[in-house]
């Protein structure tokens, strides 16, 4: 599944918020079709990271290289259309209130289709039937194509906004608490969704949780942070079976006496 | 017909004869004269200035009167006018501590250096009629004071900068020549130069609703009247051909700064803010909305978060201009027919498919 | 119309001073150098009211030249007030020869027409426009829709053309449907009826937009291409009438509607008047002529 050249690369991501540290110092490896997990509690930068890797906050300090086939590109260092241009074809980026990345005033299937419109598709036809395809994927029924959003539970905008993001086939998607915010047993359904969906795509992602059941179902890597600074890395399963640092120990006995 | 396919020359060269005869009324009463108009509607007169963005008040007495009272009408033919006269420059700053002062209040110090200085107003009157002014021959006569006034007086907001309680605002490098919004495009962020040059010639009905929907809550700012005051000034330009300083007049403005308490944010300490309004003519209410509206468009570079509509630059300086915004509106009037015909069709297709059995779907 | 033998001693030619002029000319270079895009110019306030015109007539009072010949028209017609004011504007302030025949005119000043008769090399179009951003009523905010030109990134306006599909079967915009210029630029036809968007696709005229109020000019240079925004399989389509026009009987032409009496009765006629009295001098006749000249209808006057 790991090829043989990193997908994305963090290289000392530093990140101030007036004075305040966001995140310092961060650097990192993401394959192509790995699925890297940052935990930490809230506070610990893990947002602020995530902002900085997607496009969205340069960092004050260090530089994030993404790999656009043989060539890598310091997405900062490329001009704002360029860098939009990427957003928008390469990677997508999940939020945890759907609101944040969902049309309300326009239909479901509008919200998927924008993304295909997006990448220049014009054939009515064709993006009907892919987001038709994308609705039953996500398990929402079909015959709500042209419903609003805002008549949708929780539950299914958060699958919506999943589809929205995930038609346009990116090769990376950034989740940042994808399922706060959802009842437990429509977390359940989701996490498996998003699983099945992450395999079958060979997606790269990186999920920012605070909720190590979530990093345990979707993961393969994981990053601890506290205070703004990576304290843990590793493979998932050795993280949250046999964690080093204090604070991890901390985080993990935390989530088995839950 | 409405609007006449043909014939419509005519039909416009009539309504201007009829709008002529509709402006003289009763011919048998005396025609008002723009020096009556002039002398004896000077508030009126400033705000026709103010909004037609030109100090000439025989023009605005002269546009009212054309105008038949309108004062966006006048402002608009001031404006028009406006655009034919060459530039000649940029005055030099105005010194308002050298006013020739006829009024100057301060709400926030009992007294102060120069005093309170009442003058003319309507603020302590009650508003009950005078019915004695129904009939002419009014003569009316002020008692002098025993002093004359300080010839210079400080600026109330300038006691609190010496203690280094107020915000400094102090000229960068490029306010050297100011930007022009009668010359330039305004873009947005727009600088507080473009900003106070809108607010100056907005509509005063405009602000005051802005102004006061910040004080109900609409904008986190609680303004007090650090100083308003009101007099003559004088006007000096530098030509280019001469390269010294010459007067070319006096003109009387109205000045107001608001104090505004702000709490500091990550970049500025914690210090009292300045709102700031100046117009021509005797109009306070006028500056004292632009000072308030001025403050609360200040949010952005002072970390607060825009939020109401009075911090919003581009709802506030796009709207403010009666002059733009009556004629837009007012172009409804103009035929819109070829549009609507492509709506009635619209509609009555969308009906009739509507009423048809099976919906179209996806081909 | 017989032009004035001098213009208005009282105010520069073409009402405007030269400076301005100048500015307005630089403007419109750029403008026509980048088909489509929207070039911030320094308005000036016109002795017309904002919303009548005032962009098109800064156009026009910049290029306009003693040579020219112009023609004025309002939603199609000559003789429509605003039309005639504006005309009356010129002749005063230039003294140029006016004309109602689109083919004699160098100088076309129009508000949401193109007339019926193809233009050709040489001839200028000038338009009148209110809202020069397709943008807006998706996007209020100016400096965001400026960005979107910048990057391309048009996809939220396509959303209203799916969503229109998707809810209606079609497309519901009748008029200001939104133009792709040049492959590049997306811009607002003015509201033109959409009937009219073909003929600005590789016009052999060069047409100039001029928003007043929103202090904004583009152009579109002779034969650049112009797409009128649609999916596919769901082309751009005109809207057609059931019947010919009631007094020439043209099938070709944008139709207004006229309501001719207290019975509700009514007939559909050229809304390019000049269009429909060459077509009758020529001797085409409509279904209803005799019948329009019987009720007064003003259009029919000789």
């Amino acid at each position: 599944m790991i090829e043989e050249a990193p997908l994305l690369r963090a290289q000392n991501v530093t990140r101030l918020y007036g004075g305040r540290v966001g995140c310092r110092d961060i650097s990192f490896s993401l394959w192509p079709g790995e699925v890297l997990g940052v935990v930490g509690e809230s506070g610990s930068g893990k947002t602020t990271l995530l902002r900085s890797l997607a496009g969205f906050e340069p960092p004050d300090e260090g530089a994030i290289h993404f790999r656009h086939g043989t060539e890598e590109h310091d997405i900062y260092a490329l001009d704002e259309a360029s860098r939009r241009a990427m957003m928008r074809t390469e990677w997508g980026m999940v939020h945890q209130n759907p609101r944040d990345g969902l049309r309300l005033d326009v239909s479901a299937g509008g919200n998927i289709g924008e993304s295909l419109m997006a990448r220049g598709d014009r054939h009515y036809g064709k993006m009907r039937a892919r987001i038709t395809d994308w609705l039953q994927r996500v398990e929402i029924d079909s015959s709500r194509i042209d419903d609003s959003p805002q008549s949708f539970s929780g539950g299914m905008q958060q699958r919506l906004q999943i589809a929205r993001v995930l038609v346009a086939e990116p090769r990376l998607v950034f989740m940042d608490e994808p399922t706060g915010g959802l009842d437990v047993s429509v977390q359940a359904r989701l996490l498996d969704l998003l699983r099945v969906l992450v395999r079958d795509l060979h997606l790269a992602a990186i999920i920012v949780t605070h909720d190590l059941a979530v990093a345990r179902l979707l993961t393969d890597r994981l990053i601890v942070m506290k205070d703004g600074h990576i304290i843990e890395e590793g493979l998932t399963d050795q993280i949250l079976d046999d964690p080093h640092h204090a604070y991890t120990q901390l985080l993990t006995s935390a989530v088995l006496s839950a | 017909m409405y609007l006449a396919v043909k014939g419509g020359e005519a039909a416009i060269d009539a309504t201007h004869q009829l709008l002529a005869e509709t402006r003289r009324g009763d011919p048998t009463v005396p025609e008002v004269s723009v020096t009556q108009i002039k002398e004896q509607m000077a508030l009126l007169v400033a705000r026709v200035m103010n909004e037609g963005a030109l100090y000439d008040e025989n023009l605005a007495a002269l546009a009212l009167k054309q105008a038949q009272g309108d004062v966006i009408e006048a402002a608009f033919l001031l404006r028009a006018y406006r655009t034919t006269l060459p530039r000649f420059g940029s005055s030099l700053p105005l010194d308002t501590t050298a006013m020739a002062i006829r009024r100057r209040i301060s709400a926030t110090f009992k007294d102060l250096p120069g005093g309170q200085v009442l003058g003319s107003t309507y603020d302590y009157t009650h508003r009950l009629f005078d019915f004695a002014l129904t009939n002419s021959g009014n003569e009316a006569q002020a008692v002098t004071a025993p002093e004359p006034l300080d010839a210079v007086m400080p600026r109330v907001l300038d006691i609190l900068g010496d203690e280094g309680l107020i915000e400094r605002e102090e000229p960068r490098d490029s306010d050297a020549i100011p930007e022009d919004i009668t010359r330039d495009t305004t873009t947005f962020p727009a600088g507080r130069a473009v900003r106070l040059q809108s607010l100056s010639r907005g509509d005063e009905g405009f602000l005051l609703g802005l102004a006061y929907s910040v004080q109900r809550g609409y904008g986190h700012n609680h303004p007090f009247a650090g100083e308003i005051r009101l007099g003559e000034i004088r006007v000096c330009l530098t030509p280019e051909e001469l390269g010294f300083e010459i007067d070319i007049g006096d003109i009387t403005i109205t000045e107001c700064q608001m104090i505004t308490q702000f709490t500091g944010s990550k970049a500025v300490p914690p210090q009292f803010t300045r709102g700031y309004g100046l117009v021509f003519g005797h109009n306070e209410r006028k500056a004292m909305s632009m000072a308030v509206v001025d403050r609360a468009l200040k949010a952005a570079e002072l970390g607060e978060t825009p939020t109401f509509p009075a911090q919003q630059q581009e709802f506030v300086l796009y709207h403010c201009d009666n002059v733009e915004a009556a004629g837009f509106l007012e172009h409804l009037k103009l035929p819109h027919y070829v549009d609507f015909q492509g709506e009635l069709e619209l509609v009555r297709r969308m009906r009739a498919e509507n009423s048809a059995p099976t919906k179209v779907e996806t081909p | 119309m017989t032009p004035a033998s001098q213009h208005d001693p009282d105010y520069n030619y073409a009402y405007l001073d030269e400076a301005t002029k100048r500015m307005l000319r630089r403007c419109l270079l750029k403008a026509i150098a980048i088909p489509g895009y929207q070039v911030p110019f320094a308005s000036r306030e016109m002795p017309l009211a904002r919303g009548w015109g005032t962009g098109g007539i800064q156009i026009t009072a910049a290029i306009i030249g003693p040579a020219d010949t112009l023609k004025v028209i309002d939603q199609g017609a000559d003789d429509t007030t605003n039309a005639v004011s504006i005309r009356h504007f010129f002749a005063r302030v230039t003294a140029v020869a006016t004309t109602e025949e689109t083919t004699k005119a160098s100088l076309i000043q129009t508000r949401h027409r193109i007339p019926e008769e193809p233009l050709r090399d040489g001839q200028i179009l000038v338009y009148q426009v209110p809202l020069p951003e397709p943008l807006r009523k998706l996007i209020p905010s100016e400096s965001e829709t400026r960005k979107i030109h910048a990057w391309a990134e048009y996809g939220p306006i396509y959303v209203r053309l799916y969503e229109d599909i998707a809810q209606y079967g079609h497309v519901t915009s009748t008029y200001s449907h939104p133009i792709l210029v040049n492959d590049r630029y997306i811009a607002s036809p003015t509201p033109i009826p959409k009937f009219d968007n073909p003929k600005m696709h590789m016009s052999p005229a060069l047409q100039l937009f001029g928003a007043g109020r929103e202090k904004r000019l583009y152009a579109i240079p002779p034969y650049t291409k112009v797409k009128s925004l649609d999916f596919e399989d769901y082309p751009f389509a005109l809207q057609r009438w059931d019947e010919p026009c009631a007094l020439c009987g043209s099938t070709s032409s944008y139709l207004d509607e006229v309501i001719i009496n207290d019975a509700n009765e009514r007939m559909f006629v050229c809304s390019d008047t000049h269009y429909c009295e060459t077509r009758r001098a020529e001797g085409h006749e409509g279904p209803q002529l005799a019948k329009a000249q019987s009720v007064r209808l003003t259009g029919c006057a000789p």
